[in-house]
């Protein structure tokens, strides 16, 4: 059998960096799933890009700037509209230590 | 007599001018065609019943009173889910989303608004827009109405099946790998990706941001022309997009396509492409002959490397821009006291995201982790040039390329959802416009045993007018443009 691309202390890994849980299950459908499209996307591996240059966009705008001028914004009501938790006119966040 | 649902953009908006209807007779049938139809098709998430009969009553007095009316009066438009709407949940199909209420509007919806249309309500969707199908919605899968056990397509499903069904008359969907041309392709309808940075992506909730745009989808090419229109444009808002003269594509539709010089890429006839969409494509095609154009078969190489460098480069891009929901600012959040952060976050995007959205994102962040970056990410931005160098070429000799829109046609719900590289395979032939960022149409071409088969059309970026007149020649000869199912 071929060597995986990912293993499954990987998934783990990356799925941490992502700050994404993953119960048991899904751990070994995914391993499973992630190997068979990684498979597929090594096709590109045969591609001769050699001396290419990446696109990371297709448009060839630079920077684009305006005047520094105050607009009418949102209230801060309105900004926190769809916060899951406030206190005081401030977002909650959970405890951090 | 067709039921006033059943009238174009064009029809309603000049019955509306000339007061051959009221705003409020016609948004009335169309409220009444989705009660009778909407089980069936599922196609929206919100329907706006209340506004949209509210501002029925303010257009028909704007037109009493003799005031101008806009492009697109009375007009009822259904809007993709990922499209922010103020004081109107966006939910981007996702538990993660689902009380989300957006406090400000969309360039394309401030368009709409000025020009007197009617948002109608919101649609269904793959979550985030991941997926070909409509069945990665938190709020269950869009039915085709052509045949309720089939895909609708996707992401912009909902779209694509009211325009359909009589539920909306004109569409907003979003095309990041083909999310607007499939749907289309898949419910016989026209939708159109426009080149990016032609279309304003203020409020629209960012999957891969490189590679969408927002654009209509309609009944036939006419609508399609208008609802352009209106949509496009420079918005300061939006710094990717792009100074171009202000149009009105309508303008453009006749003139036809004599001396037109057609592409037929061999890549987009290849091994999985159904032999009967094959055929139907080919029958269009030499419709277009008929009509003055010539064609020639033309090879683009790179077009092997299209799907896996699409997925690489929109799971990184994916990976980056969902990486903002915490759960602190909007979104959803599960939590208890003795949770620390991280554990909070991790937890909420676990609940709040479905499986292929989680899948995605985990799989972006690997194709841009160390050691993996040049190996996957840089490697799929390099393949991204040969594409486009493989265009750029070809267009120098062709006005347009044609193929398929959709490797097969539609099939039933539940049939791939649960073999994920099988579906991404379906977007083989939408994602080369998205890498390359050129326009790209569909417009009905036939029936496969009684499903919808779309014909592409792509073209040099900012050239929506020459792809918009060959689609117009096509349908008006072809006539499959403007037929509806049986609901």
């Amino acid at each position: 059998m071929k060597k995986p691309r990912i293993s499954r202390r990987e998934v783990e890994h990356i799925a941490w960096l992502a700050h994404i849980e993953l119960t048991e299950e899904e751990k070994t459908l995914f391993t499973e799933q992630l190997n068979e499209i990684l498979e597929y996307f090594r096709k590109i591996d045969s591609a001769d890009t050699e001396g290419v240059s990446p696109t990371y966009h297709v448009l060839d705008l630079v920077n684009v700037y305006r005047e520094d001028e105050v607009q009418e914004s949102l209230t801060r009501e309105e900004a926190l509209s769809n916060a899951p938790k406030k206190e005081r006119g401030f977002l909650k966040a959970p405890r951090i230590v | 007599m067709p039921e006033l649902y059943e009238l174009t953009g064009r029809e309603v908006s000049e019955k509306i001018r000339s007061r051959e209807l009221t705003v409020k007779e016609y948004i009335s049938s169309i409220l009444e065609r989705i009660r009778k139809v909407e089980e069936k098709v599922h196609a929206f998430v919100t329907v706006l019943e209340e506004d949209a009969l509210k501002r029925a009553e303010e257009i028909d007095r704007k037109a009493d009173c003799g005031h101008g009316l806009g492009r697109l009066c009375g007009v009822a438009v259904a809007v993709k889910d990922n499209i922010c709407t103020k004081g109107v949940r966006t939910t981007c199909s996702s538990r993660m989303l689902k009380d989300f209420v957006p406090p400000y509007n969309a360039t394309v919806i401030e368009r709409l608004l000025r020009e007197d249309a009617v948002i109608i309500g919101k649609t269904n969707m793959d979550e985030f827009a991941m997926g070909s199908t409509t069945e990665t919605s938190y709020f269950g899968a869009t039915r085709n109405p052509w045949n309720p056990t089939l895909v609708p397509g996707g992401s912009s499903g909902g779209s694509a099946a009211a325009v359909a069904a009589g539920e909306a008359t004109l569409a907003l969907g979003s095309d990041t790998g083909g999310s607007i041309r499939c749907p289309a392709s898949y419910c016989n309808v026209v939708g159109l990706k426009p080149t990016y940075g032609l279309v304003s992506r203020y409020g629209l909730i960012a999957y891969a941001n490189s590679l969408e745009q927002i654009g209509p989808i309609t009944i036939d090419t006419y609508d399609c022309a208008l609802l352009l229109s209106v949509i496009a444009g420079h918005d300061p808002k939006d710094s990717t997009s792009v100074k171009t003269p202000r149009r009105d594509y309508v303008d453009f539709l006749e003139g036809g396509v004599e001396g037109f010089k057609i592409g037929v890429p061999s890549e987009f006839f290849g091994e999985g492409v159904d032999a009967r969409v094959k055929e139907c494509v080919w029958r269009a095609i030499h419709t277009l002959e008929s009509l003055g154009a010539t064609y020639e078969e033309v090879s683009l190489p790179s077009l092997e490397y299209a799907l896996p460098a699409y997925y690489i480069i929109a799971m990184s891009e994916a990976s980056s821009n969902l990486a903002r929901y915490d759960g602190l600012r909007y979104g959803y959040r599960v939590e208890e006291d003795s949770w620390d952060w991280p554990t909070v976050y991790s937890k909420s995007r676990r609940v709040g995201f479905g499986a292929e959205v989680r899948r995605r994102i985990i799989l972006g962040t690997y194709a841009l982790s160390a050691g993996y970056y040049d190996q996957y990410y840089l490697k799929a931005l390099k393949i991204r040039t040969l594409i486009r160098r493989d265009f750029e070429k070809a267009f120098e000799k062709f006005n347009l390329l044609a193929g398929p829109t959709m490797p097969v046609p539609p099939f039933r719900i539940g049939e791939k959802i649960q073999n994920p590289l099988e579906l991404y395979m379906c977007d083989i032939l939408t994602v080369p416009a998205n890498l390359t960022g050129g326009p790209a149409v569909t417009v009905p071409c036939g029936f496969v045993d009684g499903l919808p088969v779309g014909l592409q059309l792509m073209g040099r970026p900012f050239r929506e007018d020459l792809l918009l007149r060959a689609a117009k020649a096509y349908g008006d000869r072809a006539g499959f443009e403007g037929l509806r199912p049986k609901l």
